[in-house]
C-alpha cells in the first residue's frame, strides 16, 4: 500500500492512500498540477512530505530503489541511445510486451528519431512495465494513441493491477477515467485534490 | 646563453603592425579598432606589470610570495572559466568549481613536475614553478571551461532522456553518462588536437622563445615535451573532476535533476 501524507510539492498538497491493484484515476485541467503530483511521488523533484509503501519511508532507500518500485512514466519519455532496442536491457522480454501494445517485433532495430509519438509512448511504457514495479504513476499514458492501442495499454495495466500493482493513472479522458479508476480524484487549479463518485 | 636582448624602442615597429590593424578595421568598417586598442593596451600594460613582478618574485626566491602569485593566477583562471561559458551553475557553486578543479589540477600537476622531473632548489624556486603553472593553467582552463560549457548546455537539451532514466530506476551517473562523455571528449578535443599538430603546423611559444634565448634547439625540445605531457596531464585530471564535479551539482543526494541550478542563458 502507497501512504502519501501533507505530500507538497509548489502550489499542490495531497494526502491518500493507494492499495494494491487499485487505480486511481486522476483528472484536471491542464496546468492544475497532475504531472508534478506524479514526479513529487516519484521523488523526481524537490518535495515535502511523507510516502511510504507499506509503512517504509521512500527516504529509508536510496532514490533509485524507490523508483523501481514506485515508477514514473512520462507523457512523452526521453531516450538516450539511437535505436530501441538500446534502452532494454533483456530485449525479447520487452518484444513481448511491445508486441501485445501493437509493436511490431522488428521495432528493436528502429532509430529513436523515427518513432511517432504513439511509439514513443507505448515504447516508454513498455520500459516501465519491464519493472514490475509496485506502484506505475502514468502520466497520460494514451494520450497519443487510436483507440485500438489505448485498448491494449489499459488490459495491460488491468493484468499487473490483478497481480497487485498500484496505478494513478492521470487522463483528460472521462470515460477512460470510468473504465480504469476504482477511484476518483480531481485536481482544480489551486492543486488541491478533491475524491469524486466515479 | 646569448640572446639579442630589446629595448622597448625596439618594440614601436612592431607595435606598428597592430595600428596597421586598426587602419584596416576603420577602412573595411568591421567595428574592431576599439576593441583591438583597449586590448593592446591591456596586454601591454598586464605583460610589462608581469614581468616586474616575476623580477621581484625570481629575487625573494619566498615560498609565500610564490603561493600568493599562484593564488591570484588561480583565482583568475576560474573567472576566465566562468566568463567562457555560455550556460554555467548558478551562484558561487561556479566559481567554486572552476578554482577547485584547476586548483587541483595545476597544483598537482606543477608539484609532480618540480619534485620528480626539475627538482629546482628550493622545490618551488618561482623561476620554475609560476611559469610552469601557468601554462599548466592555462591549458586547463580550457578543458575545464569547455568541459563544463557541453556538459551543462548537454544536461538541458537532453532533460526529457535524464529524467526518463532516472524515473526508471537509473542513478544520476547512469542518466548523465552520455553528457559526461560528450563533455570529457569536448575538454580533450583541443589538446589533442595541440599535441598532433605541434612541431609541423606551430613550433610552440616556449620552445620558440628559448630557442630566441640561445638554448640549443634539442635541449628546449625536451622542456616543451615536459610541458605537453604535463599540460596533458594537467587537462585531464580538470576536465574529468570539473565534469564530474558539474554533474554532481547539477543533481541532488536523491538522484534528481536540478535544472533549476543552472542559471537563465540569457543572463549568461
Amino acid at each position: 500500500m502507497l501512504t502519501v501524507r501533507e505530500l507538497t510539492r509548489l502550489q499542490i498538497s495531497a494526502s491518500f492512500q493507494l492499495r494494491d491493484g487499485e487505480c486511481i484515476a486522476l483528472q484536471g485541467p491542464s496546468g492544475a498540477g497532475k504531472t508534478l503530483l506524479l514526479r513529487a511521488i516519484a521523488d523526481l523533484d524537490p518535495n515535502e512530505g511523507s510516502v511510504e509503501l507499506d509503512g517504509k519511508p521512500r527516504e529509508s532507500m536510496p532514490a533509485p530503489a524507490w523508483r523501481r518500485q514506485v515508477t514514473y512514466v512520462a507523457t512523452e519519455p526521453g531516450w538516450w541511445a539511437d535505436t530501441v532496442r538500446d534502452h532494454f536491457a533483456a530485449w525479447d522480454q520487452a518484444m513481448a510486451v511491445a508486441e501485445r501494445l501493437g509493436l511490431p517485433s522488428s521495432c528493436g532495430a528502429w532509430p529513436i528519431r523515427r518513432l511517432s509519438t504513439g511509439e514513443r509512448q507505448r515504447l516508454g511504457l513498455v520500459r516501465a512495465l519491464l519493472l514490475d514495479s509496485r506502484v506505475l504513476l502514468l502520466d497520460e499514458p494514451t494520450s497519443a494513441l487510436d483507440a485500438a492501442s489505448t485498448a491494449a495499454v489499459e488490459t495491460i495495466v488491468a493484468e499487473r493491477r490483478s497481480t497487485g500493482t498500484g496505478v494513478i493513472w492521470s487522463t483528460h479522458d472521462s470515460a477512460q477515467a470510468r473504465r480504469i479508476g476504482s477511484r476518483l480524484f480531481t485536481m482544480a487549479s489551486g492543486g488541491r485534490i478533491e475524491e469524486r463518485q466515479l | 646563453m646569448n640572446y639579442i636582448q630589446l629595448g622597448y624602442s625596439d618594440l614601436i615597429l612592431p607595435a606598428l603592425l597592430v595600428v596597421m590593424n586598426g587602419v584596416l578595421s576603420i577602412a573595411l568598417q568591421l567595428k574592431l579598432e576599439r576593441q583591438l586598442a583597449v586590448a593592446s593596451v591591456r596586454m601591454v600594460i598586464q605583460l610589462v606589470l608581469v614581468g616586474y613582478v616575476l623580477t621581484f618574485l625570481f629575487a625573494a626566491v619566498s615560498l609565500l610570495w610564490t603561493a600568493l602569485a599562484a593564488l591570484i593566477m588561480v583565482l583568475f583562471a576560474s573567472r576566465e572559466i566562468v566568463v567562457r561559458q555560455k550556460r554555467r551553475l548558478l551562484g558561487l557553486w561556479t566559481y567554486g568549481l572552476g578554482a577547485g578543479c584547476t586548483l587541483l589540477a595545476g597544483g598537482t600537476v606543477t608539484m609532480f613536475s618540480l619534485l620528480t622531473q626539475l627538482r629546482p632548489d628550493p622545490w618551488y624556486h618561482p623561476r620554475y614553478a609560476l611559469p610552469l603553472l601557468g601554462m599548466i593553467l592555462g591549458n586547463t582552463m580550457t578543458g575545464v571551461s569547455l568541459g563544463l560549457d557541453l556538459l551543462v548546455s548537454g544536461v538541458a537539451r537532453e532533460r526529457a532522456a535524464v529524467d526518463s532514466c532516472l524515473a526508471l530506476g537509473g542513478t544520476r551517473y547512469q542518466a548523465l553518462l552520455p553528457m559526461i562523455r560528450d563533455a570529457l571528449r569536448g575538454g580533450f578535443m583541443p589538446t589533442i588536437n595541440g599535441m598532433a599538430a605541434i612541431g609541423l603546423v606551430s613550433l610552440p611559444g616556449m620552445m620558440t622563445g628559448q630557442i630566441l634565448a640561445g638554448v640549443e634547439p634539442v635541449d628546449a625540445v625536451k622542456y616543451q615535451l615536459l610541458i605537453m605531457f604535463l599540460i596533458a596531464g594537467g587537462t585531464g585530471l580538470g576536465t574529468l573532476a570539473a565534469v564530474i564535479g558539474g554533474g554532481w551539482l547539477l543533481t541532488d543526494h536523491r538522484h534528481r535533476l536540478r535544472l533549476d541550478r543552472i542559471a537563465p542563458e540569457e543572463s549568461s
